[in-house]
């Protein structure tokens, strides 16, 4: 009987909510810290020489050009469904005639920057997580220091300038399908006039909604590749701790991003 | 004024949690010497050449190369630091997204800048050094075999003419001919190109060969060093056990009884 209760007491002490959410929060404040540093001295090197412009511009292609297939979908189904949800929830107040609105609205400002961030959180960054965590626990990173090249500044350093360059003209390009979407909804499935509506996007579009959205591209392209980056420059033990980091990586920067996106609006559109 | 060692480790300690690995090393190399370390697995060799390359952090002691500190560097002094050294590092840590040739002449290419032609040119030379033919330089590092890639990682450890040479465990894995190939070559590099050179083997054939000087680790401590011939001669009993493999002796391995 009495090892029932020793058992049950260190259950107690194992599973006390108190404990764990210190020791949660603990665990936090020191990641947080620790990511800190990781991206203060990332940007110091971006501006540092020696710059590696070969593993940029291979970068720039794996993150940006490679993505643009995903991207296109995503955008052209978001517009499309947009177009779609509004026909039918606006023909109960008569209010069709905005659709071409709310689609060039809700693509511009959010949804094109928004899916896009975390397509590329799928696809781009769970890809860097996996391939510096591998190249962390294969002593791959260590042998780029006894070679002379720092591998914030080979490895990171281009990442983060390819997420970040790149990703504004991804989400460019998810605008213009996006609305291309709803437009050809819109004009095939309900019958508006063509010029109509391209007329009327075109009219209501403000300069503002287009550049917040590409922004708000820079900074999730920002945020995926430096959390890929980190999540995979930190893992640890082999196999399944380069999949954890993967697993970290896409998570935490989909949250990030979510996060971002209110502050960054909030910045943008509060009056 | 005597001139400093070209590697002085004094006291040096690292524990990664409770567990010490090195408890007090200390060791002088001098320039132009190669050093042959040898000791059990696990006794912290290949953590005590991560700590002076300054990839772990000791927790204690000191290291010197040339005289000068070197824990803890950054920036420019760190860069210094890391032109110095060549590493063979016992996984191999190849590139595996570069081609071999990339791999071996990658610090010529990223670091040095030299153009790619005369980088690959001397890839092919190193190559040669270590008995794998030129089509072996547009293979990737998958595509080879366990020796094959622990030559490839000498190649590339050597391929800049470093100062001082790390070869951990550079013959494991290579067969006795291509073995004794490996050892000629860590010679050379010592004796005509003045490198110098530390190496962790197990082969005593290997060190015997290589070795200017034995240094033995037990325990975290640098416990028995001296010339390579005396190394026979010892009356230590742990060094005897060691250079003679037998199971039963001062060294206990820790093994559970069935
Ligand atoms: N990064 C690390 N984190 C935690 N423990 C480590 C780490 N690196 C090494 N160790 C521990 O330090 C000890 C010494 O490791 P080390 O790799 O130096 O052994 P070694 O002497 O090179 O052995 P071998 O001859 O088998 O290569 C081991 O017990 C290992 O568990
Ligand atoms: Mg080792």
């Amino acid at each position: 009987m009495p090892q029932v209760f020793v058992i049950l007491g260190s259950m107690v002490k194992l599973t006390n909510p108190l404990a764990l959410i210190g020791r949660t929060f603990l665990h936090f404040l020191a990641m947080a810290g620790q990511f800190a540093i990781f991206m203060g001295k990332a940007v110091g090197h971006v501006f540092r020489p020696p710059f590696y412009f070969g593993q940029i511009g291979q970068q720039c292609l794996t993150i940006g050009y490679y993505s643009l297939p995903v991207i296109a979908m995503t955008a052209l189904f978001a517009g499309m469904v947009l177009a779609l949800q509004s026909y039918t929830g606006f023909s109960r107040f008569n209010a069709e005639s905005a659709i071409a609105n709310v689609v060039a609205l809700s693509i511009t400002r959010e949804l094109g920057p928004v899916l896009a961030g975390l397509m590329v959180a799928g696809r781009i960054g769970a890809s860097i997580a996996a391939e510096l965590g591998t190249m962390r626990v294969t002593e791959q990173i260590d042998a780029l220091t006894t070679l002379s090249t720092n591998p914030m500044k080979y490895l990171v350093v281009p990442r983060l300038l390819a997420g970040t360059l790149t990703m504004p003209l991804l989400v460019l390009v998810a605008d213009v399908i996006g609305i291309m979407g709803g437009y050809v909804v819109s004009t095939v499935s309900f019958g508006f006039n063509a010029a109509n509506y391209l007329h009327q996007t075109w009219d209501f579009l403000e300069p503002i909604d287009i550049i917040s959205g590409l922004v708000k591209a820079a900074v999730f392209g920002f945020i995926v590749t430096l959390m890929g980056c980190y999540c995979g420059y930190h893992s640890k033990g082999g196999a399944a701790g380069v999949g954890n980091a993967t697993t970290s990586a896409v998570v935490l920067s989909s949250i990030v991003i979510l996060i971002a996106n209110y502050i960054l609006t909030g910045m943008f559109f509060s009056k | 004024m005597t001139t400093p060692p070209k590697i002085r480790l004094t006291n040096v300690t690292k524990s990664f949690g409770p567990k010490r690995v090195l408890n007090g090393v200390t060791l002088d190399v001098a320039k132009g010497e190669s050093v042959v370390i040898i000791g059990g697995s696990g006794t912290g060799k290949s953590v005590m050449l991560k700590s002076i390359l300054g990839i772990l952090r000791p927790d204690g002691g000191q290291i010197e190369i040339d005289g000068e500190n070197c824990v803890g560097l950054s920036g420019r002094a760190r860069d210094a630091h890391d032109k110095k050294f060549g590493m063979l590092f016992q996984g191999g840590a190849l590139f595996d997204s570069l081609p071999v040739w990339q791999n071996v002449s990658f610090k010529l290419l990223k670091s040095m800048r030299m153009p790619k032609k005369d980088a690959k040119d001397i890839a092919l030379q190193k190559l040669a050094a270590v008995g794998l033919s030129a089509d072996v330089a547009e293979l990737y590092p998958a595509e080879l075999s366990g020796g094959m890639q622990k030559r490839v990682a000498l190649a590339r450890a050597i391929a800049a003419n470093p100062e001082i040479i790390f070869f951990d465990e550079p013959t494991t894995g290579l067969d006795p001919i291509m073995a004794d190939v490996i050892n000629d070559l860590i010679v050379k590099c010592v004796r005509e190109l003045g490198a110098t050179a530390m190496t962790i083997t197990h082969d005593m054939a290997s060190a015997r060969k290589i070795a200017d000087r034995i240094a033995m680790i037990y325990q975290g401590q640098i416990i028995w060093q001296g010339p390579r011939y005396e190394i026979d001669l010892t009356d230590n009993p742990y060094v005897d056990q060691f250079i003679h493999g037998r199971a039963d002796g001062p060294i206990k391995m820790q093994v559970l009884k069935a």
